[in-house]
C-alpha cells in the first residue's frame, strides 16, 4: 500500500510540469558550450591540484607521527606542493565555484524573456513560479553531479595512487564537504538567478554577478582589514592583549559577512579535523587541552552557524526573486 | 444560442502615469472570430494580457470560458491558447520538440505528444520541416508553428496577437485560411488582434475597433460602416473662387447647413440632409464662383485612417 502511494506520487512527478521544465534545463545546461567549458576548467585544475598533492603525499605521511590518525585523503584537498606552484583542490573549488553558479544562472531568466520563450511558456497551464524553480533545480542538479563526480575521482584517484583506501569517517567528511559546496555554489546561482531576473541584458546580470564575486574574494578581506586597522585607536596600545584580541574579534564578525570567509573556514574545519575553533581563544581555554583531532559530530557542531548562513543567504536570494519575479510584468 | 465565451465588464488597466485600457467593456461569443483593430499603442495587447491573466487590471473584472482570468489563470490557461506577436520557440530544438515540450507542460504523456504534434505539423503543413531547428525556420514558418504550437493543448479559445505581422502578403493568405478552417473544423473561438483591417475583415465574423483604450465600435463590418458613416454622410467639399470672410457667416444663416469649416482653402459644409442643389444656388445667389462642389464619401479606409492616426474624432 505504501510502496504503491511512493510509485504514484513519483509518477506523478514524473508527469508534473515542473519535472518537465527541470528536465528541459538540464539538457540545456549539459549540451551548452558554456557549461562544459566550465567544467573543463574546473576539471583540468582540480586534476592537476590532485597531481602535486599526490605526488607530495609521501613527504606528507612520513612527517606525521604514528600515534596520531593519518586522514591522508583530507590532506590530498588541502596539501599543495613546497614550490606552491598550483594551489590545492580546496582553493580551486572555493575560487571557481562561485564562477559555476554564477555563469548557469546569470541569463536564466532575462534571455528568456528577450526570446520570448517566456511568454510561450507563460501562456501554459503552469503556475509562475515553477519558471524559476525550475531554472534553480535544473542548475543545481547539474552541479550537484558534477562536484560530486568530482569528489568520488578524487577518492578513485587517491586509491588507485596511494593503495589505501579512505576510512569511514574520511569518507563521511568529504561527502559533507561536497555537500557543503554544493550549497555554497547554490548561494551564487541563487544571486545570479536573481540578478537575471532584475536585469533586463544578460550581460549586466553577468557583471553584478561577478563583480560581487569579485569584491567579496578579494577586496573585502582588504576593507575589512582597513577598518578594524583605523578602529584601533592608538598604535602604543597595539601591544596590550585585550585589544589585540578586541581587533580580532571585531575582524573576524566583519569577515563572516562575506559568504567567501564563511565558506573557507566550513572547508578549514571539515578537512583539516585538528582544528578545534574558528575564533580567538584565550590561554587559559586552550590550557589542559590534549592536540587530537576533533570527532566528526564536533566538527558539524563548529561549522553549523556557517552552513546556516550561507544556506539562509541563498533562500534570501531566492525569496526576493520570487517576489520580484511573482509581481513583474511580463512585457518589457 | 450564442454563448458568451469572453467577457470583459468595465475593465480599465492604468500603468504608472498612462492608462492602458479604459472602462472595456467586451463580450465574444462561441465560435465567432473576433476581430480586434487599433493602431500600435491602443491597448489591444494589454486587453489580451488580462484575459490569460498576465495582467492585473486595475479595476473591472475579466471571464474566459466562465473563470475569472485575473485570480485562476492557469484554469484559463488551460483552455486558451495565445500566440503572441513574435512567438519565441527554443531556437536549438527542433520544431517537433518544441511542440512536445508544450505538450508536456499540458499534462500529455510522451507517446501522446508526438503523436498529436505530428498530426498539427501536418494540419500547418510542417511536416518536412519537423525535425529542423526552429532557428532555422522563416518567420512565417514560425507562426505556423505557433499555430500548431496554441492547438497542442486543444483549447477552446485561441487568441492572437498580430498574428500577421511581419509576414508577406502570401504567406498572411495562407495563415488567415489556415486560422479560418482551423476555427471552422474544431468549432474554435478565436480573437485576433491587428492594425491591418484588409486582412482581417476576410475573416473576422465581428470586429471591434480599439482606439487610446477605449472600444469605439464594434459589429460586424456592414453594421460597421453604416455606425461609423452615419454622421458624416452629408458632407460637401466646396471650392469658391472669390471667397471672403462673409461666406461664412452668410452660409451659417441657410436653415440646412449644420456645420462649416475651412481646409487649404476648401470648405467643408456638413449638412442636416442631402444637398437637392441648394449650395450651388446659395452661391450663386450671392455672386461666389463656385469652382467645385463635391461630396465627401467616407470609405471604411478612411475611417480607419483616420483612427489609426490616433485622431479622435472624424471632422
Amino acid at each position: 500500500m505504501n510502496k504503491e502511494k511512493w510509485i504514484k506520487k513519483i509518477q506523478d512527478f514524473a508527469h508534473s510540469p515542473l519535472w518537465v521544465l527541470t528536465q528541459k534545463e538540464i539538457t540545456d545546461h549539459i549540451k551548452s558550450f558554456r557549461f562544459n567549458i566550465l567544467m573543463g576548467i574546473i576539471l583540468l585544475t582540480c586534476v592537476g591540484s590532485l597531481y602535486t598533492a599526490l605526488s607530495t603525499i609521501r613527504d606528507v605521511a612520513s612527517n606525521i607521527e604514528s600515534n596520531q590518525q593519518l586522514f591522508l585523503y583530507l590532506k590530498v584537498f588541502t596539501i599543495t606542493d613546497e614550490g606552491g606552484t598550483l594551489p590545492s583542490f580546496v582553493t580551486f573549488v572555493s575560487f571557481l565555484g562561485p564562477l559555476l553558479g554564477i555563469s548557469l544562472g546569470f541569463d536564466a531568466v532575462n534571455s528568456e524573456r528577450n526570446k520570448n520563450t517566456l511568454l510561450r511558456v507563460m501562456s501554459q497551464p503552469i503556475p509562475r513560479d515553477y519558471i524559476i524553480l525550475a531554472k534553480f533545480l535544473g542548475a543545481i542538479s547539474v552541479i550537484a553531479s558534477f562536484i560530486f563526480s568530482l569528489g568520488f575521482l578524487v577518492i578513485g584517484i587517491g586509491i588507485v595512487s596511494m593503495g589505501i583506501p579512505p576510512t569511514f569517517e574520511e569518507f563521511i567528511r568529504i561527502m559533507t564537504y561536497l555537500v557543503m559546496i554544493i550549497v555554497y555554489i547554490g548561494f551564487w546561482l541563487a544571486l545570479s538567478i536573481l540578478f537575471s531576473i532584475r536585469f533586463k541584458q544578460a550581460a549586466t546580470s553577468a557583471l553584478a554577478g561577478i563583480s560581487i564575486w569579485l569584491f567579496f574574494s578579494i577586496f573585502y578581506g582588504i576593507l575589512v582589514n582597513l577598518i578594524v586597522n583605523t578602529s584601533v585607536p592608538d598604535q602604543l596600545f597595539q601591544q596590550a592583549a585585550s585589544v589585540q584580541q578586541q581587533s580580532q574579534e571585531l575582524l573576524t564578525t566583519l569577515m563572516r559577512f562575506s559568504p567567501n570567509y564563511l565558506f573557507t573556514e566550513i572547508t578549514t574545519i571539515l578537512l583539516t579535523p585538528s582544528f578545534r575553533t574558528l575564533g580567538p581563544i584565550s590561554m587559559e581555554q586552550v590550557a589542559g587541552t590534549i592536540p587530537a583531532p576533533l570527532e566528526l559530530a564536533q566538527s558539524l557542531t563548529i561549522i553549523w552557524p556557517q552552513v546556516i548562513g550561507i544556506l539562509s543567504a541563498a533562500v534570501i536570494c531566492f525569496a526576493i526573486s520570487y517576489f520580484i519575479f511573482l509581481f513583474q510584468e511580463i512585457r518589457s | 444560442m450564442t454563448e458568451t465565451i469572453i467577457e470583459l465588464t468595465n475593465v480599465s488597466k492604468q500603468y504608472k502615469e498612462t492608462t492602458a485600457v479604459k472602462q472595456l467593456d467586451l463580450a465574444i461569443n462561441r465560435g465567432e472570430i473576433f476581430g480586434l483593430l487599433g493602431p500600435n499603442g491602443a491597448g489591444k495587447s494589454t486587453t489580451i494580457y488580462m484575459m490569460l491573466g498576465l495582467t492585473e487590471p486595475t479595476k473591472g473584472e475579466v471571464h474566459v470560458c466562465g473563470v475569472q482570468a485575473t485570480n485562476y489563470p492557469i484554469e484559463v490557461k488551460r483552455k486558451v491558447g495565445f500566440l503572441p506577436d513574435d512567438v519565441g520557440f527554443y531556437e536549438d530544438l527542433t520544431g517537433l520538440e518544441n511542440l512536445k515540450l508544450t505538450a508536456k507542460l499540458n499534462g500529455l504523456s510522451s507517446v501522446e505528444a508526438e503523436e498529436r504534434a505530428n498530426e498539427l505539423l501536418s494540419q500547418v503543413r510542417l511536416e518536412e520541416a519537423k525535425d529542423k531547428k526552429v532557428g532555422k525556420y522563416s518567420r512565417g514558418m514560425r507562426q505556423r508553428l505557433g499555430l500548431a504550437d496554441i492547438l497542442m493543448k486543444d483549447p477552446e479559445v485561441v487568441i492572437m496577437d498580430e498574428p500577421t505581422l511581419g509576414i508577406d502578403p502570401k504567406g498572411i493568405n495562407e495563415l488567415l485560411h489556415l486560422i479560418k478552417s482551423l476555427s471552422v473544423e474544431n468549432g474554435l473561438t478565436v480573437l485576433l488582434s491587428s492594425h491591418q483591417l484588409h486582412q482581417v475583415q476576410q475573416i473576422c465574423d465581428r470586429v471591434g475597433i480599439f482606439v487610446k483604450g477605449e472600444l469605439l465600435a464594434q459589429g460586424d463590418i456592414e453594421k460597421l460602416q453604416t455606425e461609423l458613416l452615419k454622421d458624416h454622410t452629408y458632407v460637401y467639399r466646396v471650392k469658391v473662387n472669390n471667397a471672403d470672410s462673409q461666406l461664412i457667416e452668410k452660409l451659417s444663416m441657410e436653415a440646412n447647413i449644420e456645420q462649416i469649416e475651412e481646409e487649404d482653402g476648401f470648405y467643408l459644409v456638413r449638412l442636416k440632409n442631402e444637398d437637392q442643389g441648394e449650395l450651388a444656388q446659395f452661391m450663386n445667389a450671392n455672386q461666389y464662383q463656385l469652382l467645385s462642389l463635391e461630396r465627401v464619401s467616407y470609405g471604411l479606409d478612411d475611417i480607419y485612417q483616420r483612427y489609426f492616426q490616433g485622431g479622435e474624432s472624424i471632422e
